[in-house]
């Protein structure tokens, strides 16, 4: 019997038991799949680490990168947000930033233009542990090579002087890299005034406010625009907790005992409610010392030190 | 030249019915995901990373259709004997080379143009949205026109190296060409170390000869200001004036090498 010579040259229909043995094949794989999620990840051992940096050379990496060097620097840039943010929200004692520079140094080096990578690279490094290394000699480092990358570059100046004024309390370096900014093109008419008040009232929170209202106001990322947001709402959170706690040793004056309560200071007509932080979380009146703290799911946690209101 | 033009449209006509051209929705798919995908995964930089993102998917899209259909452009006729019918026709050698060429230079030009206009659509998009306050931190306009020098400069790169593929094609296999041409473009990247190989090395003939090398390997180094035009860094008329007149006399001088071997090819 002879075919069609169409029948010879069409596909021939897919028999239905194929049909069958890709759509069995697909559930079994998907079943396998969410018993493997649903088991516990094996771990590594006690005092090793799952983070690796294959490539910590920033000249082999430029090199290896061939033309695309500046799409390198944004992947290694996602990598470091990546890493920074997963160790800061990881939970338990042994937070490892370990790769949070060699990952920073990666980024610059291979984008010597990427300003964000220093100015952020920097603020991800001086955080004090655990939401951050702590490493404020790397943060001024990192800058520091910014501004080498970079010589007229006012903000990056600023950004050290910063760190010097917040992270170290050393009010006469940040004075100075306040002066350097000012003097650089194109910097803002506010950085030698800052750097006159910081000389002469550094460390006191009229100065910090001022400091963190300008970059609220300058910085060109919403995320430093919110960590100014964020400073100003801790300065305004000790500002009303001094003044609370001076309410509270004239009362003690006044009635001879301290408030056990905040309704104690309501009913002496001291104030008119129950005082809420800026993030409306109501304080905590310890009745025993006298110290108003925040509540302890304030966002605003954990404040700065009040005897150095830096 | 009607020959070389009517080699230069089957080459294209080929390239569409390869569906070479499906790069184009994979390109736009990528750029658009990205766009969306990339402020969840990092802290700012949203734009500088969709335009690096964006002029290097333009690069590595045209390289790969560069490289691995410039391979075969002469090989395969020479591989199904198609060869010589084409050579029995009044079409001289250089016109087939030549068509060739063209003809994939004219779908490489599609691409990058296709590619450049969907560019041009996502960072149009991301400066639609965006506020203000958050343009007004970027060092260059989402849209920036500039960038077109960044993408012109690409397209000689890539003319560059579907030259070079060609001259491979009219004497090697597919894959040695592909190495070679890869090799190449590798080795075009790193013409300021070879100028500098002298600083690392006591042998100063080896220096000499690594400086002389890089007269005359590709400088394709000089064809990447990706990275300036995102930072919105100038990028001098000068420069691009020069490094495109350099372009067109290595494809030239390519050409007509690749015309010379071909040539002298004997098909017997």
């Amino acid at each position: 019997m002879t075919r069609p010579a169409t029948a010879l040259t069409d596909a021939p229909a897919t028999p239905p038991a194929l049909w069958v043995a890709l759509a069995i094949s697909l559930a079994v794989v998907m079943a396998l799949e969410a018993q493997m999620q649903q088991r516990p990840p094996l771990g590594l051992p006690a005092g090793t680490t799952g983070n690796l940096l294959y490539v910590r050379s920033p000249e082999f990496a430029k090199r290896a990168a061939l033309s695309f060097d500046a799409l390198a620097a944004d992947i290694y840039w996602i990598r470091t947000v990546q890493h920074y943010g997963r160790t800061k929200l990881q939970p338990g004692e042994l937070k490892r930033y370990d790769l949070l520079y060699p990952l920073l140094d990666l980024t610059t080096s291979l984008d010597p233009s990427f300003d964000l990578a220093y100015r952020f690279g920097a603020v991800f490094l001086a955080e004090p542990y655990p939401a951050g290394p702590g490493r404020i000699d790397l943060a001024i480092a990192l800058l520091e090579k910014g501004l080498r990358a970079q010589p007229r570059n006012w903000q990056m100046a600023q950004d050290i002087g910063f760190v010097h004024y917040w992270w170290r309390h050393d009010y006469t370096a940040a004075a100075d890299w306040f002066t350097r900014a000012g003097e650089m093109p194109g910097a803002p008419n506010w950085l030698k005034p800052l750097a006159a008040v910081t000389l002469a009232q550094g460390g006191n929170r009229a100065s910090s406010r001022m400091l963190w209202t300008q970059i609220m106001q300058n910085a060109d990322a919403a995320w430093l625009r919110d960590q100014g947001r964020f400073r100003l709402g801790q300065l305004d959170a000790m500002d009303e907790i001094t003044l609370l706690e001076r309410a509270i040793e004239a009362y003690r004056v006044r009635f001879g005992a301290r408030p056990g309560s905040w309704d104690d200071l309501i009913r002496a007509g001291v104030l008119r409610a129950a005082p809420v932080d800026p993030t409306e979380h109501m304080l905590h009146l310890d009745p025993a010392s006298g110290r108003v703290t925040l509540a302890p799911d304030s966002p605003l946690n954990p404040l700065p030190d009040p005897d150095d209101p830096a | 030249m009607r020959a070389v033009g009517h080699i230069a449209v089957n080459v294209f006509k080929e390239s569409v019915r390869d569906k070479v051209l499906y790069n184009l929705v994979v390109f736009a798919v990528l750029l658009i995901a990205m766009s969306y995908l990339i402020g969840e995964l990092t802290a700012g930089q949203d734009l500088k990373i969709i335009k690096d993102l964006g002029l290097a998917a333009i690069s590595i899209f045209g390289l790969a259709i560069a490289v691995f259909i410039g391979i075969g452009l002469v090989w395969k006729e020479v591989e199904k004997r198609s060869i010589y019918t084409l050579l029995s026709k009044p079409i001289g050698r250089a016109e087939f080379v030549l068509g060739k060429y063209c003809g994939l230079v004219l779908t490489l030009l599609i691409n990058v143009g296709v590619m450049t206009i969907s560019f041009y659509a996502v960072v149009a998009y991301i400066d639609w949205v965006s506020t203000p306050l958050v343009r007004a931190s970027w060092p260059a306009p989402a849209a920036d026109p500039a960038m077109l020098k960044a993408i012109g400069l690409i397209m000689i790169e890539l003319m560059i190296v579907t030259a070079i593929a060609l001259f491979f094609s009219t004497f090697s296999s597919p894959f040695l060409s592909a190495v070679f041409t890869i090799g190449l473009w590798v080795v075009g990247q790193f013409g300021q170390d070879l100028r500098e190989f002298g600083a690392v090395v006591n042998s100063s003939t080896a220096a000499t000869m690594a400086r002389g090398l890089s007269y005359v390997l590709p400088d394709f180094a000089a064809f990447d200001v990706k990275a300036q035009v995102v930072h919105g860094q100038a990028v001098p008329i000068s420069y691009v004036a020069l490094t495109s007149a350099y372009g067109v006399a290595y494809l030239a001088l390519l050409l007509a090498g690749a015309v010379v071997v071909f040539s002298r090819r004997d098909f017997k």
